[in-house]
């Protein structure tokens, strides 16, 4: 007999996540503190930037029952600042499909062995019909970092390296990263065995 | 620093599981990317106990509005793991489930069975320092789905859990021993392996019921386990 214990199981989060998770999307009035909705506060220091994107299917409709979570560094690089969690929660909207996150720019961060990991943030996927967390990761568009990041680069074929990148667009002086997850297809977006 | 234990990817279900067909066309077809733990999957997000309001691990009271949830009156109770048996401390324990009668209260949800006025179906509570949690509700219904003709999902109650690290992060469902569904259920069976399937299935804890009150349950979650990294080597030419 083993003596480590296995991992518990996943099962899908279903179509009725936002209950849990984010009950204010459902309708319901849950909590006097819901966790997740916001990830800056006015002072956080940083460059002020939206990450939005859709869930793409098999057939490239949009999902609209998405929960996307995302876990980044502060500006500074840091997974522990004090004042900066890191990490929000949203959900792809019910008729348009689209997600998106208000939030920092998140600085470089060390990797394995000491090699510096280009500013990316984590994002964690679950759904109805997805029966366990998708993980990804999204890199930013014209980071002088990327040619060097020590996971970009190591993903084969290297045409799919761009599935991971966000593209930068200025809208109204705001900086917006539009990052288009494919769950499959032709530009099936890499998932990670985390 | 530390690193997680691989996922063994047999004790969980695959992507595409046809037979529930919403995965159909949601599942990844090419090969997951592999990819060795850094600070982005080791470190994860803190909660603090004092985030939480009172009543948010009593599904009974947190949303009573006019008196209390029609249903079994339920406590469910267990240890957040991970695969060292180690306890996680602190971590935050997230809940959502059916009424009695197997509606959620959730705009998309159109089941005729009724919405209860005083039941909001979601809880939340963090571990102890030993990885004990521990929540009131009332027992959820079973309800049918749109999946094959006659499917019905048995009683169950969503987990959402987060352990210290990104990578840990997990969804599950739990289920309530005896229920005569869970063989039928499509969504359980995404997991091949019946043996699996039934660490999923919660069972009656009679000591810990309350008499005259609730009966108990009792469903421990185990989450990845990590180790030292002890020796920092790259292989040659890498």
């Amino acid at each position: 007999m083993s003596v480590y214990l296995q991992e518990t199981p996943s099962q899908t989060a279903g179509p009725y996540v936002h209950i849990g998770l984010i009950p204010h999307q459902a309708g319901l009035e849950a909590f006097a503190n819901p966790l997740g909705d916001t990830l800056v506060a006015p002072d956080t220091p940083g460059e002020r930037i939206t990450i939005e994107g859709r869930v793409l299917d098999g057939l490239a409709a949009p999902c609209r029952d998405v929960l996307v979570e995302l876990w980044q560094a502060s500006a500074a690089g840091r997974y522990d600042e004090p004042g900066f969690r890191g990490w929000g929660r949203t959900g792809t909207d019910f008729e348009t499909g689209l997600w998106s996150f208000e939030t920092v720019k998140p600085g470089p961060v060390p990797g394995r062995d000491g090699r510096v990991m280009a500013p990316h943030v984590s994002l964690w996927l679950v759904a109805r019909g997805i029966n366990i967390g998708l993980s990804t990761r999204m890199y930013f568009e014209g980071d002088p970092l990327n040619v060097e990041d020590p996971v970009l680069n190591m993903i084969e074929p290297a045409v799919r390296r761009s599935t991971l990148l966000g593209h930068r667009d200025q809208r109204a002086g705001a900086t917006v990263y539009t990052f288009d997850i494919c769950l499959q297809g032709p530009n099936e977006t890499v998932f990670f065995d985390v | 620093m530390h690193e997680f234990f691989q996922r063994d990817r047999t004790q969980h279900p695959a992507a595409f599981t046809p037979d529930y067909k919403s995965s159909t066309l949601r599942s990844p077809r090419l090969a997951l990317w592999s990819l060795q733990s850094s600070l982005s999957e080791i470190a994860g997000p803190v909660f603090g106990r004092e985030e939480l309001g009172p009543l948010d691990h009593d599904m009974i009271l947190n949303y009573a509005k006019t008196g209390e949830p029609i249903g079994e009156r339920t406590i469910v109770h267990g240890r957040v793991l991970d695969e060292n048996g180690r306890g996680v401390a602190n971590t935050l324990v997230e809940v959502w489930q059916a009424n009695a009668g197997g509606r959620y209260r959730h705009r998309n949800d159109t089941y005729f069975a009724p919405i209860d006025p005083n039941f909001g179906g979601c809880g939340r509570m963090i571990t102890d320092g030993e990885g004990y949690y521990i929540f009131r509700t009332v027992k959820p219904g079973a309800y049918p789905f749109r999946n094959h003709g006659n499917s019905w999902r048995p009683a169950h109650i969503h987990f959402s859990l987060f352990g210290t690290g990104f990578a840990q992060r997990l969804i599950t469902q739990m289920y309530f021993e005896g229920d005569p569904l869970i063989p039928r259920d499509s969504i359980l069976n995404t997991i091949a392996d019946p043996a699996v399937r039934q660490r999923l299935v919660a069972k009656l804890d009679f000591n810990h019921s309350i008499p005259l009150d609730s009966l108990a349950y009792r469903f421990d979650i185990v989450l990845r386990g990590s180790r030292q990294i002890v020796f920092e080597n790259r292989l040659q030419g890498a």
